[in-house]
C-alpha cells in the first residue's frame, strides 16, 4: 500500500502513555484521502500517486477540477497532492479511498507543511543574530544587524550576507516524528512534537526518509 | 467531527478523584517508580492553585517541610501516576490563587475551615 496522507493540523495537546509519562503531540485530521490519479513512467515520465483530501461544495471548484475528479466518481476535493512512488510499483487504483490506518502507532513519519508567515523579520528573529547593548551610551542600535562587510577591499557586500527580510510562509518538513495515536474511525493522527504551520493548515504525511533515534 | 471534537476525544477520562478547590488540605497519593520497584508516596498540603483544561489540568500543593521550609509541588490532575487524592479539610478562601500564603508563616498562614 502506498503510504501517504493529506491532513489538516488541528492543534497541540499532551497525552499520557501507559507509564504515565506525558507526550506532547500534534493532532492532525488525516484523510480520508482518495487516489485521484496515478502517474506512470510511460505517460508522465515518473511514478507517483495523486491524492485528494477535504470534501467541499462542488461550486467551490472549477469545472476543470470537477471533471478531473469525476473521472473516478470522486466527491469534490479541495486539496490535491502528489506522492512519489519509489520502486515504480503502484498497488492502488484510481478512486480508492485511503484512511489513516496506513500508518501504525510507533512508526516514524515526516510531516510537510507551510510554516507560519513572520512578515518582514529582522536579523535577530530570522537568522538568530545577537542583540547589541541596551546601555553604554547606545541608542537605536539594539536590534541592528551590525557590520555587513569590510572596507575598500572588497568594497562591496558579499553575496549571501544574512539580512532582514521575509520570513516563514514556506514549505517546511518536520522529520522523523513518532506516530502516537492512529484512529481510522475519527480520521485522527497524533504525532509526537510539533508540526509546521498554523492550526487548520494543510499538511502532508509521509513515512520518514531517515530514521534516527530509538 | 470538527476540530474541537477531535481534540476533546483525546482527553483522558475522569479518574474519579474528589472535587478539589483552592484552600483544601489534600493528601496526594503518588505512584513513584524507583528502579524496578514501585511504591506510593503521600504529599500532604494546601491546594494553592487549580488550573483546568483537559489533559493539561493541574494543581499546586504547598506544604511546610522541616525547618519551616515551604515546598510546592504541581501535579497533573489527569495523570495516571496519581493513585488517589484525599481531601482532609476544606477552608474558606476568597481568592482563586492563594499565593499570599507564601509570604505568611506559622499562625498567620492558617485558613478558616469551611462550615
Amino acid at each position: 500500500m502506498i503510504k501517504g496522507m493529506i491532513g489538516r493540523k488541528i492543534g497541540m495537546t499532551q497525552i499520557f502513555d501507559e507509564n504515565g509519562n506525558v507526550i506532547p503531540c500534534t493532532v492532525i485530521e488525516a484523510g480520508p484521502c482518495y487516489v485521484t490519479q496515478v502517474r506512470t513512467a510511460e505517460r508522465d515520465g515518473y511514478t507517483a500517486v495523486q491524492l485528494g483530501f477535504g470534501e467541499t461544495k462542488p461550486q467551490r471548484l472549477t469545472k476543470g477540477q470537477l471533471g478531473h475528479l469525476r473521472r473516478n466518481n470522486l466527491p469534490a476535493l479541495r486539496y490535491l497532492r502528489e506522492f512519489r512512488v519509489k520502486n515504480g510499483e503502484v498497488d492502488v487504483e484510481e478512486g480508492q479511498q485511503i484512511k489513516v490506518d496506513v500508518f501504525e502507532k510507533g512508526e516514524r513519519v515526516d510531516v510537510i507543511g507551510t510554516s507560519k508567515g513572520r512578515g518582514f523579520a529582522g536579523t535577530i528573529k530570522r537568522h538568530g543574530f545577537g542583540r547589541q547593548n541596551k546601555t553604554h551610551g547606545q541608542s537605536d542600535r539594539e536590534r541592528a544587524p551590525g557590520s555587513v562587510g569590510a572596507t575598500t577591499t572588497p568594497g562591496r557586500t558579499l553575496p549571501g550576507q544574512r539580512m532582514a527580510g521575509r520570513m516563514g510562509n514556506e514549505r517546511v518538513t518536520s522529520q522523523n516524528l513518532q506516530v502516537v495515536v492512529v484512529d481510522p474511525e475519527r480520521n485522527l493522527l497524533a504525532v509526537r512534537g510539533s508540526v509546521p504551520g498554523a492550526k487548520g493548515s494543510i499538511v502532508m504525511i509521509k513515512p520518514a526518509r531517515v530514521r534516527r533515534g530509538k | 467531527m470538527n476540530a474541537n471534537e477531535l481534540m476533546q476525544s483525546l482527553v483522558a477520562e475522569d479518574r474519579g478523584h474528589p472535587q478539589i478547590a483552592p484552600g483544601d488540605t489534600v493528601k496526594v497519593h503518588l505512584r513513584v517508580i524507583e528502579g524496578d520497584k514501585e511504591r506510593i508516596q503521600v504529599f500532604q498540603g494546601v491546594v494553592i492553585r487549580l488550573r483546568r483544561g483537559g489533559n493539561e489540568a493541574n494543581f499546586t500543593v504547598r506544604r511546610i517541610a522541616s525547618h519551616g521550609i515551604g515546598v510546592e509541588r504541581t501535579f497533573l490532575l489527569k495523570s495516571p501516576r496519581i493513585e488517589k487524592i484525599e481531601v482532609v479539610r476544606r477552608a474558606k478562601v476568597r481568592r482563586a490563587q492563594l499565593y499570599y500564603l507564601r509570604d505568611l508563616r506559622g499562625k498567620a498562614a492558617r485558613l478558616k475551615e469551611k462550615r
